[in-house]
């Protein structure tokens, strides 16, 4: 393939405590200040604890779920003296870090997050061609380099207005999801790994603005599909649990007849659909959201070596 | 009760209470209470009244741990008998109302038997926690929930440390039994964790059942863990966690942890190794709800305990 020349990236914001519960990205963004990590290299390092708030609390988010904020619409919303505390955040940290759209905003946006899944380490993305082949690169560069968790790419097909997540206030974002984790919990192999993580990223981009080029190569992504919901009773009671075949097993392919739920009084649900990838599994923060797991397509992407664009 | 010869007497246990949600957010319990309380047949026993009940229902409405303050620490005399009603934490009030319907505390009016579901983050496999070595009735029915479980493990925390020990809610029975199953995420039901607490639970029922009915069981001896020692995470002047739980002693609990052993690591990667003068056996390994109790884990010893042959007098 055609080598590919993608713009620089000058400065990257690395984001931690979206949700207050999710401990890896605060411990991760107090160390970097403790550290005084502002550079890497020509690349300036910006760390932001986003919801303050919520980490005191010890809690996914005080009013509303942070990570859903970040809208055009609710960017936009005139803050009066009822505007959620998660609404007004959002906003701060759109000044800080965009405006979502602009010229100014930072060049990359990394939201680091754990969910209680078996989904290793994730980056999850919205497709963007310039972000989708500088991110590729890196999950390639991850594979090579982090032997101790599985990496995958899973991709969002939201447009940029719809798109509600802080890492949409970046020029390019993607998080960082890594688990499984208990909510209020912090694990040393899992903070080792994201560090791991965080040093291969800056790495890179260190690597990238001083001229490197990366070759191209393949790797697969996967692209949600729909969600599955817990089946419920009338009063919306959730009346199973996941089944033990499908519990840990995100990323394994679901097939018609494989079992998925089992009903408190013992009986079998089974998957009735095409052939998809099940994710998020079991998230406790999705029980709210009328979620059990998610289901995705799975594709392998083939990418052209890159280099940087100069100036 | 009273000791004939060898064999220690106690009354028939009749009345019996299974609590879920004493912590909103550990859901197998929550979950198990809820279905029973809608349907009680797989857990009803001849000549038994056995009463499901959840404690802390604003913390499970809200699934949280509590709402003002920890129900299971709440049962202290001086709680039971504050003044000042609605003023009270709600976990103080409600304390209060647990006392008056399941017990009073320490009385003859008291519950016989209170079994209290319990979930924890550690990877600590199915636990029952014993509040007292001398208690023979429990020590016979952890026995028996033990051998009816093998060859899959259910092991005994004993938690008699008079600076350790704390006032649960189940201690307003006589024979308070503390039932932990985990690892499970705050907030989350697993299957596998779901169907240990009911079989355990099953288990416990049966041997309650017999006892009633006049089986004598025998001299036996159960081992148990004994807590001795709360280990903090090392800390900065302001009280925040300057390491994490070492990969080395995550997951680990029950494991022997020796003089030396990595214990901790700091965040730039050191490892802080533990210091004790003998090997112990750690158990609740990073429970979520005690960073705030200053617990990254507690050490026990192993020992083992004897129990004098019960019968119902």
């Amino acid at each position: 393939m055609e080598r590919t020349s993608v713009p620089p990236i000058h400065n990257v914001a690395i984001c931690g405590g979206t949700h207050g519960n999710e401990l890896t990205g605060v411990y991760i963004v107090r160390e970097m200040q403790k550290q005084k990590m502002e550079k890497a290299g020509s690349v300036s390092v910006t760390t932001v604890e986003t919801n303050p708030r919520a980490v005191a609390a010890g809690r996914r988010y005080t009013e509303m779920d942070l990570n859903r904020c970040f809208t055009d619409v609710l960017l936009s919303s005139p803050i009066t003296e009822s505007t959620l505390y998660e609404v007004r955040r959002a906003q701060e940290l759109n000044a800080q870090l965009g405006p979502k759209g602009s010229a100014e905003a930072v060049d990359l946006l990394i939201d680091l997050h754990n969910t209680t899944s078996n989904m290793g380490l994730c980056l999850i993305l919205r497709p963007n061609r310039n972000a989708i082949l500088s991110v590729i690169h890196k999950i390639l560069y991850f594979k090579n380099n982090l032997s101790s968790v599985p990496v995958r790419a899973i991709q969002l097909d939201i447009p940029s207005s719809k798109a509600y997540s802080l890492e949409s206030v970046g020029k390019h974002g993607f998080a960082i999801e890594v688990g499984p984790q208990p909510n209020g919990v912090l694990r040393a192999d899992i903070f080792n790994v994201v560090k791991e993580a965080l040093d291969l990223t800056l790495q890179w981009l260190q690597k990238f603005s001083s001229g490197h080029s990366f070759e191209g190569g393949t790797v697969e992504a996967y692209t949600f599909v729909k969600s599955v919901d817990y089946p419920r009773d009338s009063a919306g009671k959730a009346t199973a649990v996941i089944h033990q075949n499908l519990q840990d097993n995100d990323f394994k392919l679901l097939r018609s007849g494989d079992p998925i739920f089992q009903t408190f009084s013992g009986d079998i649900l089974k998957y009735e659909g095409e052939d998809l990838y099940p994710f998020f599994v079991n998230e406790c923060a999705y029980y709210e959201k009328k979620i059990a797991f998610h289901l995705a397509q799975r594709k392998t992407y083939s990418f052209p070596p890159i280099s940087v664009k100069n100036d | 009760s009273s000791n004939n010869n060898n064999t220690a007497r106690f009354d028939a246990a009749r009345r019996v209470a299974i609590f879920g949600g004493t912590h909103g957010n550990e859901m197998s319990g929550v979950t198990l209470v809820n279905l029973w309380m809608q349907n009680s047949a797989e857990i009803q026993r001849k000549g038994l009244e056995i009463k499901p009940f959840i404690t802390n229902p604003k913390a499970v409405e809200k699934c949280v741990r509590y709402v003002d303050t920890d129900l299971n620490r709440a049962f202290t005399q001086e709680n039971l008998s504050a003044t000042g009603g609605d003023e009270l934490p709600y976990e103080v009030q409600r304390a209060q109302e647990i006392n008056r319907m399941f017990g009073p505390k320490g009385s003859a009016e008291a519950y016989d038997v209170i079994f209290d579901l319990h979930n924890t983050t550690s990877n600590m496999g199915c636990t029952l926690i014993l509040e007292s070595s001398k208690d023979a009735f429990n020590l016979q029915m952890m026995n028996y929930i033990k051998k009816a479980f093998a060859p899959a493990s259910c092991l005994v925390l004993l938690n008699e440390h008079p600076l350790l020990k704390y006032s649960t809610s189940r201690s307003v029975a006589k024979h308070p039994v503390g039932m932990e199953v985990g690892p499970q995420p705050q907030g989350v039901l697993r299957s596998n964790i779901f169907e240990a607490m009911r079989v355990i639970l099953k288990h416990a029922l049966d041997f309650i059942s017999l006892f009633n009915e006049g089986m004598e069981f025998p001299p036996c001896t159960v081992e148990v863990f004994r807590v001795l020692e709360r280990m903090d995470y090392p800390r900065d002047a302001n009280g925040n966690i300057i390491a994490m739980v070492h990969p080395n002693l995550q997951d680990c609990d029950w494991e022997p942890l020796n003089p030396g052993d990595p214990m901790f690591q700091t965040f730039d990667g050191k490892t802080i190794h533990y210091q004790g003068s003998s090997t112990v056996y750690p158990t609740f390994i990073n429970e979520a709800a005690y960073y705030e109790k200053q617990q990254a884990f507690v050490t026990t010893r192993r020992e083992t305990l004897a129990a004098s042959a019960i019968r119902k007098a």
